[in-house]
């Protein structure tokens, strides 16, 4: 007996842990349902919360209960549960609990609108390990609830805040640049940062995916919504460069052009995520039917070992993408990926041109492309970037 | 809930935490507040502290678990004694493991 040490303590982000083989599934999304109290202008999900239609096909807790299980059998470590609002299921605190007496870290994605003084103390008594992530839209009742277009939603969502925050469960918040909110990001990290329970900076959703579910209405509404690139660059710079230097730095990384492999989204990798009916999909967004596998006729295990890794493999074929983005030194930059395309276009390898103009914009902004260059057609692409990347 | 774990008694592992055993490690999950310092990282055991951890399952007093180790592994003499009471205590004093009643 040697070993002094006999524990070995990782971070939470489970890089490093595994000296061996990593297990299958390292982290499970669970959409518990799409409905939501919140009808946000710019939500690329939500159906009303009174949707009876989409209630009754909700999976059930046991259903829940069973895939935790199966989950956790994989060696999945944290599950995501979100929504919708999640805290609309009125079985959400048994799924919750039955889920970390699993073991699994949970990260709670909410609008805090529902958050009872009995579920803040819950999350006091048994903690999600993970800070709960909570979007709030606008500094003001009028902005927020411009967003929102739910009546009452900006005070329940400051109750929430404030009993989360009174039973010390740590949780982060996140805004968005919307037409009622812009202007206010300064407002929101001075607010975010004086609030107790707060575990760290907000984020900003900025650049908006078109509904995921392909609804043209709800779809043409968010486009109306969006962000030019030159309005994210703006937006990315508003306190320095250091942004617009992480990108040129990130390119060099990613090491150029990642040719016709549609799946090359690292966070992705190892997990997985499940509508509120039981079809495992590759990521939340990516409801193309050709990505989605119905857990109902098969399993967990068989979706995660089988369906993802063949689906990992697939190529692209639209001409479009082999002449752009499989050649293009942007690539890791971009945020074009399959999801993108299937809420755009209805297919996996469609290139998105808001998205590719959003990236050019940052190109431009990192020094990486001159103005009306495109970034496929640059031959020396990847030495741009690895100049860059050396401060050069 | 500190104090000195004694060799007489037995101990087992706490319902506030879930062990479990993925890809060969052991990892040990928090499951209620006030565990350690645990809410930002993961507690795996090496080889040693995982023959240590199976025998805390209240079944022997620690003076067995002692004795067993001492018998699988050739230190010097009070060495693994010296390791597992430390390990031991630490778990006890981090609340993974409590005194069988
Ligand atoms: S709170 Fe979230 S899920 Fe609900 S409508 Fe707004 S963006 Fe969608
Ligand atoms: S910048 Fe344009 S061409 Fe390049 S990967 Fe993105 S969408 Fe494709």
């Amino acid at each position: 007996m040697t070993a002094k040490s006999f524990v070995r303590k990782v971070p939470s982000g489970m890089s490093g842990l595994w000296r061996a083989t990593a297990p299958k599934l390292a982290r499970l999304d669970i959409e518990l349902t799409e409905r939501c109290n919140c009808a946000c202008l710019h939500c690329s999900v939500a159906r009303p919360a009174g949707d009876a239609e989409a209630k009754a096909r909700e999976w059930p807790t046991e259903r829940w209960q069973t895939l935790l299980g199966e989950a956790a059998g994989l060696g999945c470590l944290v599950v995501r549960l979100t929504g919708g609002e999640p805290l609309l299921r009125s079985d959400f605190e048994a799924i919750y609990l039955h889920a970390r007496k699993l073991g699994l870290r949970v990260m709670l994605f909410t609008n805090a609108t529902l958050v009872t003084p009995r579920l803040a103390r819950l999350l006091r008594d048994v903690p999600p390990l993970e800070a709960v992530e909570i979007s709030i839209y606008g500094m003001t009742r009028e902005s927020c609830e411009a967003v929102t277009r739910a009546p009452g939603s900006f005070a329940a969502a400051r109750r929430g805040l404030g009993l989360l925050a009174e039973n010390g469960v740590p949780f982060v918040v996140k805004g968005a640049v919307l037409p009622p909110t812009r202007g206010q990001a300064d407002e929101f990290e001075a607010w975010a940062a004086g609030l107790s329970g707060n575990a760290g900076p907000p984020a900003f959703a900025v650049l908006f995916d078109l509904h995921s579910r392909r609804d043209a209405a709800r779809s043409a509404g968010i486009a109306g919504l969006r962000s030019g690139g030159d309005e994210f660059v703006r937006f990315s710079r508003r306190h320095g460069d250091e942004a617009v230097g992480e990108w040129g730095e990130f390119c060099g990384r990613a090491g150029g052009a990642r040719g016709d492999r549609l799946f090359i989204c690292l966070p992705a990798a190892a997990s997985a995520s499940v509508d509120p009916y039981g079809r495992l999909q590759y990521c939340l967004g990516l409801r193309h039917p050709a990505a989605v596998y119905d857990l109902a006729a098969g399993s967990l295990r068989e979706a995660v070992t089988e369906f993802l890794p063949r689906l990992r493999e697939t190529r692209a074929a639209d001409p479009a993408y082999l002449e752009r983005c499989a050649r293009c030194f942007l690539r890791g930059l971009c945020a074009q990926c399959p999801a993108k395309s299937w809420a755009e276009h209805g297919t996996l390898d469609t290139p998105v041109e808001y998205f590719c103009g959003v990236a050019h914009a940052q190109a431009i902004a990192a020094g990486l492309l001159g103005p009306g260059e495109k970034a496929w057609a640059v031959r020396d692409g990847a030495e741009r970037a690895k100049r860059r990347r050396n401060g050069s | 809930m500190t104090g000195k774990i004694e060799l007489g008694r037995a101990y087992r592992p706490s319902d506030d935490v879930v062990v479990r055993e993925i890809e060969g490690e052991i990892v040990i999950v928090p499951l209620t507040s006030g565990i350690g310092d645990l809410e930002d990282e993961l507690l795996t055991l090496n080889e040693t502290g995982r023959a240590i951890w199976a025998r805390l399952d209240g079944s022997r007093p620690l003076a067995a678990v002692v004795a067993e180790l001492e018998s699988e592994y050739e230190d010097a003499e009070g060495e693994v004694r010296v390791d597992v009471v430390g390990f031991v205590q630490e778990l006890y004093d981090r609340r993974m493991i409590v005194e069988k009643s």
